[in-house]
This record gives C-alpha cells, sequence and structure tokens, in this order.
C-alpha cells in the first residue's frame, strides 16, 4: 500500500479491498518505526480518534469521498481539540488547545484520519527544523542532513512514507524548501486561501496552510478540501470554493512559463542549475513556451522580509507571558521576573532573536526606517509579479540554492536566512506556489519552485502534475524507508 | 500675584459602545457578570485565535462620528499598541492609530463668555482591557476578564478649552450625543463614560503651549472639574517657584482631592504600534454612512429651537426637556396625544409630575403614569374641567389607582363648573346678597373684588372656573 497515490488508496477503500483501519493501521505502524530515527513527529496518537473513524466511514459508504479514510499527519501548530499542540517549542510543551483549527476541522470532515503531530522549527522560525525543543529532524535521504524548515517533520514524514499526507505552514518558504529538500511536493496557497484560524500565528501576513504530499495530485485533493473562506478568519478571501481538476493528458501547450534567467544562472550549485534547467526544457518539450521575465526588486525581498516577519512575531508572541497558558517559571518574585523568566525559559534562541529584532523594528524612531521600508518594497516586490503575469501564466525557478546540509553546517542566522531568497518573494506577494520534486545531485533531491497568479492554484498544480504525468521523481523513495 | 495664567485642555473621553458583543470576538459584553463568566477563547488571549469585528461596532462609531460633523474616511485600519500586563490577554491591545474611523469634527458648546466650539481632532475604535483586582487577595492580584475586548470609542479633543468649567462643558455635550445616539449606556459609575484630561498652563498671551500633564481616568462631571483645578494650581505653584512642569501621568485621588504621579514620560510605554496584520483595511461605504445618517437623532440644540419656535415653551423649560431624552420623549408624546397647550404640559412636567416622581423617588422611565394617561389629565386641565390645584391631586390619584384621570374627576365630583349660565346665576346671586361690598367696590375699593370671587369660591367648594368666574364677575359688577 505504501507508494500509492490518494486515488489509488481511495480505489481500494471503496472497492473494499483494505477496510480503513487497515490502511491507517498500515501508516500508524510506519510512524511507529521511523519516528525514533526521523524525529518527524513530536506527537503519535496511541490510538485512533474514533469519530474521525464513524465520519471517515460514513463518508465512504456514501461512495465517491476521495480524501475519507486517508492518514495524515498535521504540523504541531494548528489547534487540534485536546492533542498537544506545541509549536516545537517549551513554551507551549504542555498545551492541550480547547478546540480545533479550521484546517484540521475541514479536513475532519473530508473523512481524513489524524496519526500525529509533526515536528518544526520552533514557532515556524528556521530553515533547518533543528530549532526544535523536541529534537532536530533527519533528512530521509541522508539522516546527518536537514530536513529544511519549518515544516521539516511533514516533509520528512512524507518523504519517508510515514503518512501520504501533511499539511505545512509557509511563511517565507517553510512548505517549498523542505519540499525540496525532501523529494516531495508541497504547496502554499495564495494568502487568503486557507483559513488561519487556529493556526498559531508567526507572521499573520505571510503565514499560509498548505499541503505537502507525494504528487502535486495528491496536494490539489487535500488542498480543495482546507480552501474557502472561514467566518473566523477576517483574512481568509471571499472567494467562490475552489476544486481541484487533474489535467486529461501532459500536454502544456498555449502555456507560458516565464523563467528568471539570473536565479537559476546565478545558482552556485551546478547539480540544481542542471536539473532545473532540465526540468523547465522537460515543460518545454510537452509544449510551454519558454519567455524570460524579470523581477527586478526580488533581491530586496530577504531583507524586508527579515523586517516584517519578525515584526508581526514580536507582537504575536507577546501572549505567551506565563500568566494563563504555557510555560510559567517557578522563581518570580515579582511581575517583571514572571515574564522576563517566563518567556527567556520557555522560547529558543531563535526565536528569541527574531522577537528582539522585531520589536527593534517597530520601536519608536525605527518605525519608518525599518518597518514603513519594508512595507514599500513588498508592494514593489508585488507590482513586479504583476507586470510579469501580464506576458506569463506561471513563473519557473529555484526553490533552494542548495540542497540538505548537514545538521550544525550552518550556525549563523544570515546564511540561513540567505536559503529563503527564492521562496520569499511570492510569500510577500501572496502568491500560491509549490516546490515538486525534480531530481538528485549528490544523491539529494533537488525541487522546482512554480510561481502562479492570486488565487491560481490550478494552473501551477496542473503543471506539476502534467510534468509527474510524464516523471517519475516524484515517486523515488529513500531506500532506507521503502 | 505677579503673573496672569491661562490653562490649556484637552480631553480623550473614552465611550464604551452599547453593544450586545464585543469588539472582535462575538462573546457577551453585558457589565456586571460574575468574572470571567464572559471570556470567549479569543478574549482569553489563545493561541491560534483571530479577530472578526463587530458590525455594530462600525455603525455606532460612524454613527458619533455623524453627529460631530466629522469626516468618515472611505477606509479604516486596526493596529495593535502593544505592552505587557496581566489583564491584557494578547499582549497587545487592538487600536486605531494612522487611520482611525472617525475624522475631525466639531462641536460648539456654552461658555461664559457665549458659544465657543471644540474641535474634535479624530475618534477611534478600540477594545477594553480587563480589570485588575489588586485589593482583594493579601497574596495575589485577581484578573477579570469579562470587560476584555469590550468596544470604546476614544473620542480625542484639541486643546481648546480654557477653563475646567469648559472641560465639563465640553464633556457634557460629547455625553449628550453618545446617550441620544444609543451607542452608550452613560453609566458613569460603570465606567461607560470615562476621560482623560491634558492640562497645561502658560502666561496669558504666550502663543506656545506649557508642557502638559495627562490626568487618567475622570468618571464624573464633578471630579474632572475639581481635578483640573487642582492640577492647574499645582502647575502655576511649581512655574512660580522658578520649577518646571515634567511631563508625566497622573491619577486623581477624589478623596484628598489632589492629584499624584503615576509615571514619568522617561518610565513611558513604547507602544510599537503597527497595523494589526490579522484584519484588512475596513472599506466604509457611502451606504454604510448613509444608513447611520438616517438614524440620527435631534439633538437638544435643535430641540430647543423647536419647542421654543413651535411650542412656545419658555427657553429655560426648553432647555431643562430637551437635555433630559427621556424627558423630551415623555413630552414629544404627552403632547402629541393632548389638546392642551405645550407651554401648559411642560410646566406641569417640570413642576408637579416631576415633584411627584422626586417623592417616589421613581426615574421617569419607570413611571407609573404613562405619557397617553399623563395626557389625558392635561386635556382635563385645558377643557377647564379641572384646575391645576386640584389636577395635581388627581396626579396623585393616577399613581396610586392607575385610573384614568377623567375617571378620577367624574367619581370624586371634582369638575370644575364652566357652565356659563350657572355660573351667571351664581354670579348675579353674590351680588345680589352683598350690597355693601358691591358699592364699597364700585366705589373705587379694587381689592373687595377678591371678596366676591371668595365668596363664589366658597359656595362651590372651589370648582368654579375661575377664569370664567372673573370674567363674570367683571361683567357683572360694572
Amino acid at each position: 500500500m505504501i507508494g500509492l497515490s490518494i486515488r489509488q488508496m481511495a480505489g481500494m477503500l471503496a472497492a473494499k479491498e483494505c477496510s480503513i483501519q487497515e490502511l491507517c493501521g498500515v501508516y500508524w505502524d510506519r510512524c511507529q518505526a521511523f519516528n525514533e530515527t526521523t524525529g518527524a513527529l513530536i506527537t503519535t496518537l496511541t490510538e485512533f480518534n474514533p469519530k474521525e473513524l464513524l465520519q471517515a466511514q460514513a463518508l465512504l459508504d456514501q461512495g465517491q469521498q476521495p480524501l475519507a479514510g486517508i492518514p495524515l499527519v498535521h504540523k504541531d501548530l494548528f489547534c487540534t481539540h485536546g492533542i498537544k499542540t506545541t509549536c516545537a517549542s517549551n513554551m507551549l510543551a504542555d498545551f492541550v488547545p480547547p478546540y480545533d483549527a479550521t484546517v484540521v476541522s475541514r479536513l475532519q470532515q473530508a473523512g481524513m484520519v489524524t496519526l500525529g503531530k509533526a515536528n518544526m522549527d520552533e514557532f515556524a522560525m528556521g530553515s533547518s527544523n533543528e530549532h526544535s525543543a523536541f529534537g532536530p529532524v533527519a533528512n530521509p535521504w541522508d539522516e546527518q542532513r536537514v530536513p529544511g524548515g519549518s515544516s521539516g517533520g511533514s516533509a520528512a514524514a512524507v518523504a519517508a512514507r510515514m503518512v501520504p499526507v501533511a499539511t505545512g505552514t509557509d511563511t517565507g518558504g517553510s512548505i517549498r524548501q523542505p519540499a525540496a529538500l525532501c523529494g516531495i511536493t508541497g504547496i502554499k496557497p495564495s494568502y487568503g486561501r486557507v483559513s488561519r484560524h487556529g493556526m498559531i500565528a508567526f507572521a499573520s501576513s505571510l503565514d499560509q496552510a498548505g499541503v505537502m504530499a507525494a504528487s502535486a495530485d495528491d496536494c490539489g485533493l487535500v488542498l480543495s478540501a482546507m480552501s474557502g473562506h472561514d467566518a473566523l478568519d477576517s483574512t481568509s478571501a471571499q472567494q467562490p470554493p475552489w476544486q481541484w481538476q487533474k489535467p486529461d493528458s501532459p500536454d502544456m501547450r498555449g502555456l507560458k512559463v516565464g523563467v528568471v534567467r539570473d536565479w537559476i544562472d546565478g545558482l552556485a550549485d551546478d547539480g540544481i542549475k542542471q536539473l532545473t534547467w532540465a526540468a523547465i526544457e522537460q515543460c518545454q518539450a510537452q509544449g510551454a513556451e519558454l519567455l524570460d521575465v524579470s523581477l527586478p526588486h526580488a533581491d530586496l525581498a530577504v531583507s524586508a522580509y527579515y523586517i516584517l516577519a519578525p515584526a508581526e512575531c514580536s507582537s504575536n508572541l507577546s501572549r505567551f507571558d506565563g500568566v494563563r497558558f504555557g510555560h510559567q517559571t517557578a522563581q518570580a518574585s515579582n511581575l517583571q521576573e514572571l515574564y522576563c523568566r517566563s518567556r527567556s525559559e520557555g522560547f529558543g534562541e531563535e526565536v528569541q532573536k527574531r522577537i528582539m529584532v522585531g520589536a527593534w523594528a517597530l520601536s519608536s524612531g525605527y518605525y519608518d526606517a525599518y518597518y514603513l521600508k519594508a512595507q514599500k518594497v513588498r508592494r514593489l516586490i508585488s507590482d513586479d509579479f504583476k507586470a510579469a503575469f501580464e506576458q506569463v501564466d506561471l513563473i519557473a525557478g529555484p526553490v533552494s540554492p542548495e540542497v540538505a546540509f548537514k545538521h550544525g553546517e550552518k550556525s549563523t542566522g544570515v546564511s540561513m536566512y540567505q536559503a529563503d531568497q527564492f521562496t520569499i518573494p511570492a510569500s510577500l506577494a501572496g502568491l500560491p506556489c509549490l516546490s515538486m520534486p525534480i531530481g538528485h545531485t549528490q544523491g539529494l533531491p533537488v525541487g522546482l519552485q512554480l510561481i502562479g497568479r492570486y488565487f491560481d492554484e490550478q494552473t501551477i498544480l496542473a503543471v506539476a502534475d502534467q510534468y509527474q504525468q510524464q516523471t517519475n521523481h516524484h515517486q523515488q523513495t529513500p531506500e532506507a524507508f521503502a | 500675584m505677579s503673573q496672569q495664567w491661562e490653562m490649556v485642555i484637552g480631553l480623550e473621553i473614552h465611550v464604551r459602545l452599547d453593544t450586545d458583543s464585543k469588539l472582535f470576538s462575538g462573546m457577551k459584553a453585558s457589565y456586571g457578570a460574575s468574572p470571567n463568566s464572559q471570556v470567549s477563547f479569543l478574549d482569553a488571549g489563545l493561541p491560534g485565535t483571530l479577530p472578526v469585528i463587530n458590525q455594530k461596532a462600525l455603525d455606532y462609531a460612524i454613527r458619533f462620528g455623524l453627529s460631530v460633523d466629522a469626516d468618515i474616511p472611505p477606509f479604516t485600519v486596526f493596529a495593535r499598541k502593544n505592552y505587557f500586563y496581566p489583564d491584557l490577554p494578547k499582549g497587545y491591545q487592538i487600536s486605531q492609530m494612522d487611520d482611525p474611523i472617525v475624522g475631525p469634527g466639531q462641536v460648539v458648546i456654552e461658555t461664559e463668555a457665549g458659544a465657543k466650539t471644540i474641535e474634535i481632532t479624530r475618534a477611534h475604535l478600540e477594545e477594553d482591557a480587563g480589570k485588575s483586582i489588586h485589593d482583594k487577595y493579601d497574596q495575589y492580584s485577581a484578573i477579570d476578564l469579562n470587560r476584555a475586548g469590550t468596544p470604546l470609542i476614544e473620542v480625542v479633543s484639541e486643546p481648546q478649552m480654557s477653563n475646567a468649567k469648559e472641560a465639563v462643558a465640553y464633556m457634557r455635550e460629547i455625553y449628550t450625543r453618545v446617550t441620544h445616539l444609543g451607542i452608550c449606556d452613560g453609566n458613569l459609575q460603570e465606567g461607560s463614560f470615562r476621560c482623560d484630561a491634558n492640562v497645561s498652563v502658560r502666561p496669558v498671551g504666550q502663543q506656545t503651549l506649557g508642557t502638559r500633564t495627562e490626568i487618567k481616568n475622570l468618571n464624573s462631571f464633578r471630579f474632572i472639574e475639581k481635578a483640573i483645578n487642582h492640577e492647574a494650581k499645582r502647575q502655576i505653584k511649581i512655574l512660580e517657584a522658578g520649577g518646571q512642569i515634567t511631563q508625566e501621568t497622573r491619577l486623581y485621588d477624589a478623596e484628598q482631592d489632589q492629584t499624584r504621579s503615576m509615571r514619568s514620560k522617561e518610565n513611558a510605554n513604547d507602544y510599537r504600534y503597527f497595523p494589526d496584520p490579522d484584519q484588512l483595511p475596513i472599506q466604509i461605504t457611502p451606504e454604510m454612512i448613509a444608513a447611520q445618517r438616517a438614524l440620527l437623532p435631534e439633538f437638544p440644540a435643535a430641540k430647543i429651537e423647536r419647542y421654543v419656535g413651535e411650542l412656545g415653551l419658555k427657553p429655560d423649560d426648553a432647555a431643562i426637556i430637551a437635555h433630559d431624552l427621556r424627558m423630551a420623549e415623555f413630552f414629544e408624546q404627552s403632547n402629541q396625544h393632548s389638546q392642551a397647550a405645550a407651554d401648559l404640559n411642560a410646566k406641569f412636567l417640570l413642576g408637579e409630575f416631576s415633584a411627584l416622581l422626586n417623592a417616589q423617588g421613581v426615574a421617569l422611565a419607570a413611571s407609573q403614569i404613562d405619557a397617553t394617561a399623563y395626557a389625558g389629565l392635561l386635556d382635563q386641565m385645558a377643557n377647564g374641567s379641572v384646575s391645576r390645584k386640584v389636577a395635581k391631586g388627581v396626579l396623585d390619584d393616577m399613581w396610586d389607582t392607575g385610573q384614568a384621570a377623567a375617571d378620577i374627576i367624574k367619581e370624586q365630583g371634582l369638575g370644575q363648573i364652566s357652565d356659563a349660565s350657572a355660573l351667571t346665576e351664581l354670579v348675579q346671586q353674590v351680588i345680589a346678597d352683598n350690597p355693601d361690598q358691591v358699592s364699597s367696590y364700585r366705589g373705587g375699593n379694587d381689592k373687595m373684588f377678591n371678596y366676591f370671587v371668595g365668596q363664589i369660591m366658597k359656595q362651590t367648594k372651589g370648582q368654579a372656573n375661575p377664569v370664567q368666574t372673573k370674567q363674570l364677575l367683571e361683567e357683572y359688577l360694572k
């Protein structure tokens, strides 16, 4: 059963070739077996939630429910009613939410079965999943290496086929980069496509929930079920419901693919450069027309992002003060100490660093020079994309300038931040974007990024699916987890 | 005193909006519920929760803006004001900074020197914090989050008031507006209407402003006047002694009648305002504004003009009635249902009826006599059936029995004798019976006139219509 697509699994369940319990049981066993090596999950459920099984079975009995009975894990920042939700932080090590995130409840309604909660960088801050209070995650392709981050647990779990699907979140690349480094497909939808209600915030204006799975088709099926306006999130868009349509043929004729030549030719890693061109040429071979586009302000994106995201995080994380929930210090003789110690003990180093940067960028006297200027850069980048999308239907380019690196190899923040240079521009513009596997270099997976027009998830998923109809990179699994 | 000083005062008034639910959480927002019984996950700051704006609060803020002739910008933005305090669960207050819902406006107040326009800088929506209770337990402070997230508008004036009386007049003017608009319950004790006063002094003639202090949390018209006067005196004393004013926040202690320092500017928080990324800018459409404009009530100034001009009330009476929302309602309703002159209505309402309510210790809103029943009594006076004096007794009986005025008058035989032929007969009889007095009167003793009136009243037990009686006496005594 391992390595089957969602449609294939749904077909087996519909034909009663296996039961929901059997299917979920196989994956549950793999979660148990591989979690020690990968560290992909913070919480593995000791038993299935009977309500989820009942819902799945009821939907299955009604027929035609593609997600009924399909197991998954949620990144551990989606609030799950009655199940610990830690954000990979000591601050929330024992936090059990009294409610479900909208993403969680929508996927439950669609019949999916939760197996656990995935590891991540603490509060989604990081690109290596080394910043987790519950230990790092290993890349299933090479356990010495990082899976990327912050959705590193979700990516590793899917790459090791511990689950067919995982939810993730992406603020500046947190779905796409680990998907690329772990050789799976991951989509960050348009900002506003999926409700953020119940998703513990890092940077509210950038955070988006998305899907990580083996294929674009799997991602499309799950994303459709997650999407749609939610009255509990004022930033969720009032758009008509969207349903993923899988293309019938691999024919890309009529499609205009934009290429930012500088991004690819500037890659230091020849292996990645070659694979990126090869994937783009594959699209051309399937009928797509290639056009050069430019994003003149994109090189400012990393700087702007590392003002805006920390600014928002410094405010979003203020609620973790040791007063009502979360970690509270044992040693405080007054209010000031309660705050300082609870937060110093509860938050890891990277989180503290970003809170301080953000608080500084918002402080009086600096606000105009940093926060406001960064917002202007953000608008310029959005305008760059708008101009580009007058010529092309999507933009293809690299996800990460490098393959998975070794644990501990990058210690300084700034070099780590540069790893996000190709993912951040689309995040700032709120555009849908995905990463899909396009081969290996030095035995490690490489991803291609596709960026679409605002609210046009269909096009980038369709192109990824058409590519995957003709190639089998997305079906590769690391030997150790075959 | 060697120098003349003048005060410069600006007010920030916090108006709690009388909405059913909180500003962003949908949780009930009623006052006085048991501690922490009205707290949603959002109000408690649970991670993952998001604010969703209460449309009614937007409408109320727009309505207020229209009532002070303010600009209502086409979109408005919420901002976060960041600071740590245990009764602020999210670690920030959702407020407004650069794009408030209400732009510049103005009101006119009455001062000793005549009418004066006070400009309103802006008014913005914000959520209230919870309540910290420090005096209930020895070892702990307690937190009640019921108030956390309840909607306020903060109305900021220009520093244009020159003495405490003007500040009070301005505060009253805003109070009248928000209570007439139906957007605030006006309960001062419960903190529904409270203000911070920015006070500075400068030598008369000086253009630049002196250093100001801010007096926090004043919730009575009396206290604000005392607090401002006290603070100005304190500042003048310092300046005359050659000292300098420290820019700081002060608290007014009503018991001691003094202000004391809360925190100075050096220790002030840097609130790190920035636009709330959990909410998009909110469009304020012309339709939204038109809907609120249609709901604007008539304000006291316009009412007074109408009462005096159209209904013939005395200006003083008109002012008292117009400023009291309930009384104005009662007055207008009874006026509609009665044939009596509006002036009589006003006099009786402010006189006898108000005295009865006072004696009973009941507010007009809870009166046992409604406007229609009261109108019935007015009609009995107007048609001459009872005098104003008798009517007072009828009013008491109406209160006690709930009966209609006409029924009481009929049952008790209190109706005035207004029958012209009956009265004529009486008058002729009295003249015939008192020839000496008649010749005395006709001889020039005008005082004797009252003797005849007295005789008739005596014979009719006071029920003779006094006006008619006088007319007839004058006629037959000629």
